[in-house]
């Protein structure tokens, strides 16, 4: 609960930062204070679980570590911001604040008990969201995105209401405890499963899983660079947080209406990912893509709800946000030489800056899933419970498809070394040096001893 | 001392990444030496106890029952001493040589002695498949950025697909590890030993693990990346691949398949087999018809594994032990035809043997010394192939005559190709490629001297090699049969 109270105070401060005229010293303030949060929170990890305003919020193991998860994120991504925000620096406080409630949607998304909560979580990220996507103002791409993601997204939350308001309706409560002492305790409505459907979908939507993934290589590829990385990580794990949450407590019980689609929709996010993602020549459209796949992998934790799950997917959602900024990081430099987000703009890199090309590959390997970094873990906890939950044929199908992802990854790789005219004479800011190498040599860690980062 | 033999390579590694140009060589050569002189220090146990086994073992990720376990014992040491004899040998060939970004090189080099000598030692299922993934990555980088073919497509994309090949293979490892550890307690290899699974279930997990080690041996039909990797990798890369990572496939048919899978082997090993044979006879006759030196040896290669590889799964005593002294043999002799070919490929400038001819006459010492290495791997009697190859063709014999007859041509098509290749580069007339052929300098000399001494010891006292190995198949057969 102190960490949703003490980010929102955080975000109001930068907003009035402006007025102290602080703006210089914004980004250092506001990293420095998602620490201290950090610090508190983890102080938690092992406390009771106990609950905020009437059963509204409700902490414990799951939303610490979430909680503690996402403040990593936006600490790393603020910090990018340091140069990102360099041309325009009257809206940079502006853009953090925004960025922070964003982190405080996704925070109340990891530790509602309520399905009010859970809506409002929601809808504070989404709509934190729709603003950054457009912030790159006089660029048309960048409010085709904002514009398109809010049409989509609105439209989405909508179905995502109308799933709750069903569920109120057959259960007479919005509290999870009590919807899911209806759903064990007597034969359900058929609204209460309509219900479920609703809902599965608007979040299949929130995590751009198959067939509700169109906005995401459009969105992705309008936004800004930094806000590209922080919709794909701060957005996706909060997402998926709330997925699971709300999933393994109130609908686990009625898993068997609703299971198959799910397998049926696993299956063919991960196949439509992988194969838009092969043909794709921008990087920020190959990462979009390959984070539709990677929804389809962490979205095998929700169907296997049966399973210890949390632990193999809290993993997965960490190591895939800290490859995605260190890969991140090193396209932010790229782009800010060579105005292009295109493959060919990373030709030659590996000659010229073998530092960031080394963090980028290594990046792009622990996503591909191969070991010794985080990566590879993560895909092998998930998986080996998927298939203790009995999906042999989902597992095989998921292994048979990163290995078909390996060749898309590898495309950055082949053009680090590619022949090419671009000198990368400017040095590149240290902040993106410093990022790229924090999120790796936490891939490396997590990769070598995992136990570290398991909390469950 | 156990863990010691791979945490060297990886620190020396990371000392040869940072440390200049001029130094690293050394740096890697030393630690190289250093590195066999502890598995030397290791083996010398066995003398006193032939069935000396020393493990470590350390809880990795206590929520998934994940262990870090090593273990040393009679089969795994004998492959352990390949690896960490060949290094030196290796790093030594390529000093005559310009190499460019030589720290990174030869830090990649050290790398993957570290995750080979991981994957001979590990004795639990998941961290095996980390040392066997981390053992293919250096030698992607080697392969691709280290090449000397001029063409930059060809290079990526051989390498590209020598590594997705492999990496291929080795998911559906993965598949199969994690399949296990939903039905067993850990990985552990003692326990995976005791698992009992269902025949269908069995075959299906057979296959799997079939897959990951063909794609590594190579096995006919899996066999497609090898000759233009081995073709277009540096010949250091070469060595590394043939003589001593092709063994992670052969050494794991016998360490993880055979024993964990008693009916899935007995279910696949008649197809099994047919595909070794006709891996060994179409290698020898592809090979007869190469020009370019590196791809013969590669068929070459392609021949011989084959029957090594057949030899694991005929499942009796001989099979094994003609098995394991041919995975040396072929380790120490493919490293030493490889080498002829890079020193060829250095002073001449290129490897079609149709061009070359009469380096006896300028180079005799030269010549001497490859004769017998060549002979060496037409297996003749006294060096070490022989011994191998006798016994496997034996086991084979026992298992079904006409198998035998078949993998039996291989050793006069194995003489026809390699005699061949003698009489043309070797004998004849000079050349104007070879009439200015410089003889062996030192360093040469010391890898040639060095690799021939082994094939003798091994070829006349082969009796070293099955003594310490005899206890382990002993269990691995019981393992089998249950």
């Amino acid at each position: 609960m102190k960490t949703l109270t003490y980010t929102s105070f955080l975000g109001i401060f930068c907003l009035v930062a402006e007025l102290l005229n602080l703006r210089k010293l914004l980004i250092p303030l506001v990293v420095l204070g998602l620490v201290v949060i950090g610090g508190l929170t983890y102080a938690d990890l092992n406390a009771e679980s106990a609950s905020y305003f009437h059963d509204m919020l409700r902490t414990d193991k799951f939303s610490v570590s979430f909680s503690l998860l996402l403040l990593l994120i936006t600490a790393l991504i603020v910090s990018l911001g340091q140069n990102f925000f360099k041309e325009d620096p009257s809206k940079l406080s502006d853009y953090i604040a925004i960025i922070i409630f964003a982190l405080c949607g996704g925070i109340a998304m990891v530790s509602f008990a309520n399905m009010a909560m859970f809506y409002i979580g929601i809808e504070i990220l989404s709509i934190s969201f729709y603003i950054l996507a457009g912030t790159n103002k006089k660029d048309v791409k960048s409010n085709e995105a904002a514009m398109k993601y809010f049409l989509m997204g609105s439209f989405a939350s909508g179905i995502l209401l109308m799933g709750i308001t069903l569920i109120y309706g057959a259960s007479g409560s919005f509290n999870l405890g009590d919807i899911s002492l209806y759903a064990t305790a007597r034969n359900a409505d058929a609204i209460f499963f309509i219900g479920i459907i609703l809902i599965l979908i608007g979040l299949l939507f929130k995590v751009s899983a198959a067939p509700f993934h169109f906005w995401a290589p459009d969105v992705y590829e309008g936004s800004p660079m930094l806000m590209t990385a922080l919709m794909s990580t701060l957005g996706k794990v909060a997402s998926f947080a709330a997925f699971y949450r709300l999933f393994s407590i109130c609908f686990s019980i009625s898993y068997d209406t609703y299971g198959w689609v799910l397998s049926v929709l696993i299956a063919l996010t991960i196949l439509i990912g992988n194969f838009s993602a092969l043909r794709q020549e921008s990087f920020k459209r190959i990462l979009a893509f390959s984070g539709v796949t990677n929804a389809g992998f962490m979205l095998m934790a929700i169907s296997s709800i049966y399973g210890k799950m949390e632990g193999p997917l809290f993993f997965y959602g960490l190591s895939y946000s800290l490859a995605t900024i260190g890969a991140f990081a090193v396209a932010l430099y790229v782009s800010s030489v060579t105005k292009s987000d295109k493959i060919e703009a990373f030709n030659g890199l590996a000659y010229k800056r073998p530092l960031l090309s080394a963090l980028l590959i290594f990046a792009m390997f622990s996503i591909a899933g191969i070991p010794p970094f985080a990566g590879f873990f993560a895909k092998y906890f998930l998986f080996a419970e998927a298939l203790k939950s009995g999906h042999f044929w989902l597992v095989l199908f998921a292994i048979v498809n990163s290995i078909i992802s390996v060749y898309y990854y590898f495309k950055v790789v082949f053009a680090l070394f590619a022949k090419s005219e671009q000198t990368f004479e400017e040095t590149p800011s240290p902040v993106y040096v410093a990022v790229a190498l924090v999120a790796v040599a936490l891939l490396i860690i997590a990769g070598v001893a995992p136990g570290l980062f398991m909390p469950f | 001392m156990l863990l010691l033999i791979f945490i060297l390579p990886l620190l020396a590694s990371l000392a040869v990444a940072f440390s200049g140009k001029a130094l690293s060589k050394w740096v890697a050569f030393g630690s190289s030496l250093v590195t066999l002189a502890v598995t030397l220090l290791l083996y010398s146990n066995f003398h006193a106890d032939a069935a000396f086994v020393k493990e470590w073992k350390h809880s990795w990720v206590a929520s998934q029952n994940l262990n870090f376990y090593v273990v040393v014992d009679g089969f795994s040491i004998w492959l352990l001493l390949l690896t960490n004899f060949l290094m030196p040998l290796i790093l030594l060939a390529t000093f005559k040589k310009e190499i460019k970004k030589a720290n990174a090189f030869y830090a990649l080099v050290l790398f993957m002695q570290f995750g080979l000598n991981g994957v001979f030692l590990s004795w639990n299922g998941l961290q095996y498949y980390i040392f066997w993934e981390l053992a293919l990555l250096p030698i992607y980088f080697i392969v691709w950025l280290w090449s000397e073919e001029a063409d930059k497509a060809v290079r990526t994309r051989t390498a590209f697909k020598f590594f997705i090949y492999t990496l291929a293979g080795s998911l559906f490892m993965l598949f199969g590890f994690m399949y296990l550890f939903s039905k067993s307690p850990s990985l552990d290899l003692q326990d995976l030993y005791q698992i009992s699974l269902n025949s269908n279930e069995q075959i299906i997990l057979f296959a799997c693990f079939f897959i990951a080690f063909a794609v590594k041996i190579p096995v006919f039909p899996f066999h497609t990346w090898q000759a233009d990797t081995y073709r277009v990798a540096p010949t250091a890369g070469t060595m590394l691949l043939s003589g001593i990572m092709l063994k992670m496939g052969t050494y794991s048919l016998i360490r993880w398949l055979v024993p964990i899978f008693p009916d899935g082997a007995a279910f696949w090993t008649p197809y099994i087999l047919v595909l070794c044979a006709i891996g060994i006879v179409y290698g020898a006759i592809i090979a007869i018809r190469q020009d370019n030196l590196k791809n013969l040896l590669a068929y070459s290669s392609l021949s011989h594994v084959g029957l090594i590889a057949a030899g694991a799964f005929v499942l009796t005593r001989e099979g094994f032990n003609g098995s394991l002294a041919q995975m040396l043999a072929h380790g120490i002799n493919v490293v030493g035809v490889f080498f002829i070919a890079e020193i060829i490929l250095n002073r001449t400038g290129q490897l079609s043997i149709d061009t070359l001819g009469g380096i006896r006459s300028v180079a005799p010492r030269f010549f001497t010394l490859s004769l017998i290495v060549v002979l060496a791997s037409v297996a003749l009697p006294t060096t070490n192939a022989f011994i191998g190859e006798f016994l496997l063709l034996f086991s084979l014999y026992q298992y079904n005559t006409w198998l035998a007859v078949v993998a039996g041509t291989s050793v006069i098509l194995g003489a026809v190709y390699m005699l061949r290749m003698v009489k043309k580069v070797f004998l004849g007339n000079v050349s104007n490629r070879t009439q200015s052929f410089a003889d062996l300098n030192w360093s040469e000399t010391v890898v040639f001297v060095a690799l021939i001494a082994v094939i003798f010891v091994l070829g006349l006292y082969p009796k070293l090699i099955f003594d310490t190995a005899q206890p382990v198949f002993e269990t691995i057969l019981q393992t089998a049969s249950r």
